[in-house]
């Protein structure tokens, strides 16, 4: 394949694809592309730019060049996803409970129960199953052929799975003949997955198929395609909190025959806006009451209210001692070496190196409140040096890493752009982890954000099977 | 379903609807002022009355001219009823319903909302409106299509037939109202070219020209059209068509809910009369109340439906 890097040949597994693009006519990829955007923007495959005018829906742009994957480089992703997975659901049952990984010192108790993202409400709770996170959204990148790091759990609510399961119905729908060269793992089970997922953690003692819903802040938000998306491949409403109440201790959905009740919420609303009663009393997104539901095992909530004290990053550098301190193993995926401002040995080095790092608000999310170091101007890299000696335990730090890259389809032919990878996975009766997941590219050259809020793409990610 | 969603579902429908309807009232309105004797601005005024826009229109502008109506019913934002805003209006009802409509209906509306102003401005430009009325006729046409092939036969398509007819139902009463004086007998006597072109006119506006001929073959007789327009269960734009379909989709909601709700029996008492009469007995009432009589049964329908299936929680 041409462009994959300086002499470089592309890896075994791109090795049909390769061929196969080495035989298009010179304009067809760039015809199938544009056809590929059109498609998308007629099926409605938008998301909403906040700040941006009020009707404004974006395509996120799509390259046509998959990502390929081994089997076996597979394998080994998914037993670490799963390690990963299982341990962070054990630290959260922990310390809503007995709390035994911050009375052994391993993880300092300050830093969870000061966090934003600890939901004290939750102490003694009894989620269905002891699951806390039953979907989430694992951020992979890769250093070199056999180098996996994980950047972040999304453990609150990730999205970008419909465009997992879009960009593969695209594929096949463009380039039916690719799909002939290469055997790829199906990952149209999904929201079958997701079903059997949620139905598996309702609430006991049902003596009727639970009813499940997806719960929406509405229209206006950026991902409100994907709320419907899932919904309807699920089968099940798309409600927003005006359709829900709490009466007569069950909760309730306002149909045209009546109220019906509700047995399972996917919601897709923040913590802060799920219960007005309990948490953000402004909020017109949630519905009164129903986290007092919640705690009695009258409903489900997926994810738990208080999940993202998993994915908040600054206890991400602590994610290694958590899966040893549960699973007694070592992690089977690394960690990217992570500098917490808060200690100040960490922050003198990051002061002294902010040039050489990528520094992240240990709250923020879609790649805002960061600074990639080597990206950066000197006057970018002095204005965030004086925020972090502001507020040092608002940050965190890591290097910057070199991240693999994929060729993508650009006016100049192929070319390498930085990637990486989210693997979906869903926990109930058990584990179901999608093979795959979205493969999220950053399209400015030598840029390595890859947040569509910041200018990236995404392409359809194949695990081969064997 | 949600009450929610079958209010969007219902106005989804509406709105189509009404799109298509405002489309052929301009094309009418376009071909009559290019025909010899006749009063452009009294015809424009009769369309903006049909449409139900005429006290919008003079809202906004003191004078009646075509390119003006036509602007004003295609591309105003501020008027809730031009082709712009019922297409925008249709797609954010559909939007907020991905999860009950059908990939197909989606993509043919959401088409429709995309292509919509540069096809018009295109159009208008060139001095093609017939070509844009046409345009909007086939989107039209496709989303009903698509809808017919598609969507389950459940209470989603009931709600979306409920909008669709009421809303048919709506549109030809309101043009036999404005037009109703040429449509009484004794204009027979007095009526030369002008009321035959008139009466083509009304025909046209419900794409009726040409059925009509095969359903009554002598030349246009005005009872004859109030006929075919009001009584025909042949013509599927007739209100009896139209409150046969209303009644059939609450027969189907009341089958799948099990048990009638009060706005069945305002529109079987609606469709009684329609069974029932001849246009004799129409005329005997006077037309123009008869259609008034229908128009304000329409309105208190869609308020019974509202209530009766929570369109508002």
């Amino acid at each position: 394949m041409r462009g994959t890097g300086k002499g470089k040949r592309p890896r075994e597994p791109y090795r049909a694809v390769g061929a196969w693009v080495e035989g298009q006519p010179g304009a067809e990829l760039r015809r199938k592309s544009a056809h590929a955007e059109s498609m998308f923007r007629r099926t409605g495959i938008t998301f909403a730019v906040y700040g941006a005018h009020e009707a404004a829906e974006r395509l996120i742009p799509f390259d046509i060049i998959p990502r390929v994957i081994s089997a076996a480089e597979w394998r080994r992703l998914a037993a670490g996803i799963e390690q990963r997975v299982r341990a962070l659901n054990a630290f959260m049952y922990d310390i809503y409970h007995r709390q035994e990984i911050l009375r052994a010192g391993r993880v300092p108790a300050d830093l969870v129960i000061q966090n934003a993202a600890f939901v004290p409400e939750m102490m003694g709770a009894e989620p269905p199953r002891g699951i806390y996170s039953h979907i989430m959204g694992i951020d992979i990148v890769r250093t070199s052929e056999n180098d996996f790091f994980v950047l972040e759990d999304n453990t609150r609510t990730p999205s970008g799975v419909s465009y997992m399961l879009e960009n593969r119905e695209t594929m096949m729908h463009m380039c039916p003949d690719l799909f002939g060269l290469n055997r790829v793992a199906p990952v149209e089970r999904y929201p079958e997955d997701l079903r059997a997922t949620l139905e598996s953690v309702a609430p006991t003692n049902l003596d009727r198929e639970p009813t499940i819903v997806v719960l929406t802040p509405g229209l206006h938000n950026s991902a409100y395609f994907e709320h419907s998306f899932l919904a309807d491949r699920m089968g099940v409403e798309l409600v927003e909190g005006q359709d829900l109440v709490v009466t007569g201790g069950r909760l309730m959905m306002k149909t045209t025959q009546g109220l019906q009740q509700v047995d399972v919420v996917y919601r897709r609303i923040d913590d802060d806006y799920l219960d007005p009663l309990v948490f953000n009393p402004d909020s017109v997104l949630g519905v009164p009451g129903l986290f007092d539901l919640y705690r009695a095992g009258r409903v489900t909530i997926v994810n738990a209210p208080g999940a993202g004290i998993a994915d908040d990053k600054s206890i991400y550098s602590y994610v290694p001692e958590i899966i040893e301190f549960y699973t007694g193993r070592p992690p089977i995926l690394k960690n990217v070496h992570t500098y917490n401002c808060r200690n100040p040995d960490d922050l003198a080095y990051v002061l002294e190196n902010m040039a050489d790092l990528v520094v992240k608000e240990t709250h923020g999310s879609g790649g805002y409140g960061m600074l990639v170091g080597p990206t950066s101007t000197r006057a970018q890299v002095e204005a965030f040096r004086g925020k972090v000696k502001a507020t040092p335990e608002r940050y965190i730090a890591q290097p910057t890493l070199a991240l693999s890259t994929c060729p993508v389809l650009t006016d100049e032919g192929l070319s390498p752009r930085h990637v990486d990878l989210r693997p979906f996975v869903l926990l109930g009766d058990k584990m179901r982890l999608t093979p795959g997941g979205l493969t999220r590219v950053a399209l400015k050259k030598g840029s390595l954000v890859v947040n569509s809020s910041q200018g990236g793409g995404t392409k359809d990610t194949w695990v081969l099977e064997e | 379903m949600l009450g929610r969603t079958a209010n969007d579902l219902f106005w989804m429908a509406r709105y189509i609807e009404r799109a298509e309807n405002i489309a052929r009232l301009l094309e009418v309105g376009h071909r009559l002022t290019l025909l010899p004797h006749e009063g452009g601005e009294a015809e424009w005024r009769s369309t903006l009355r049909s449409a139900g826009c005429e006290p919008g229109y003079f809202n906004r502008h003191e004078t009646i001219a075509t390119s003006q109506v036509c602007n004003y019913l295609l591309l105003d934002r501020d008027n809730p009823s031009s082709v712009y805003s019922c297409l925008s209006t249709a797609r954010r009802n559909a939007r907020a319903q991905r999860t009950a409509i059908t990939r197909d209906m989606w993509e043919a509306l959401n088409a429709a909302w995309i292509e919509f102003p540069t096809i018009a401005a295109a159009r208008i430009e060139a001095n093609a409106l017939p070509d844009l009325f046409d345009w909007i006729r086939d989107r039209s046409a496709l989303f009903r299509g698509a809808l017919l092939n598609t969507i389950l036969r459940n209470d989603t398509f009931y709600f979306t037939q409920l909008g669709t007819f009421l809303e048919r139902a709506d549109n030809t009463a309101r043009i036999l109202d404005t037009k109703y004086y040429v449509l009484l007998p004794e204009n027979e006597l007095v009526g030369g070219g002008v009321d035959s072109a008139q009466w083509a006119a009304i025909l046209r506006s419900v794409s009726a020209h040409r059925s009509f001929r095969w359903v009554y073959r002598d030349a246009f007789k005005p009872w004859h059209i109030a006929d075919f327009l009001i009584l025909n269960p042949q013509m599927p734009r007739s209100l009896r068509s139209c409150y046969a379909e209303i009644s059939a989709a609450l027969a189907g909601l009341e089958h799948s809910y099990g048990g009638p709700t009060p706005c069945h029996a305002r529109a079987e008492e609606t469709l009684g009369r329609l069974v029932a009469n001849d246009m004799n007995g129409i005329l005997q009432t006077g037309l123009h109340d008869f259609l008034g009589g229908v128009i304000t049964g329409n309105n208190l329908l869609a308020s019974d439906i509202a209530a009766a299936y929570h369109f508002n929680g």
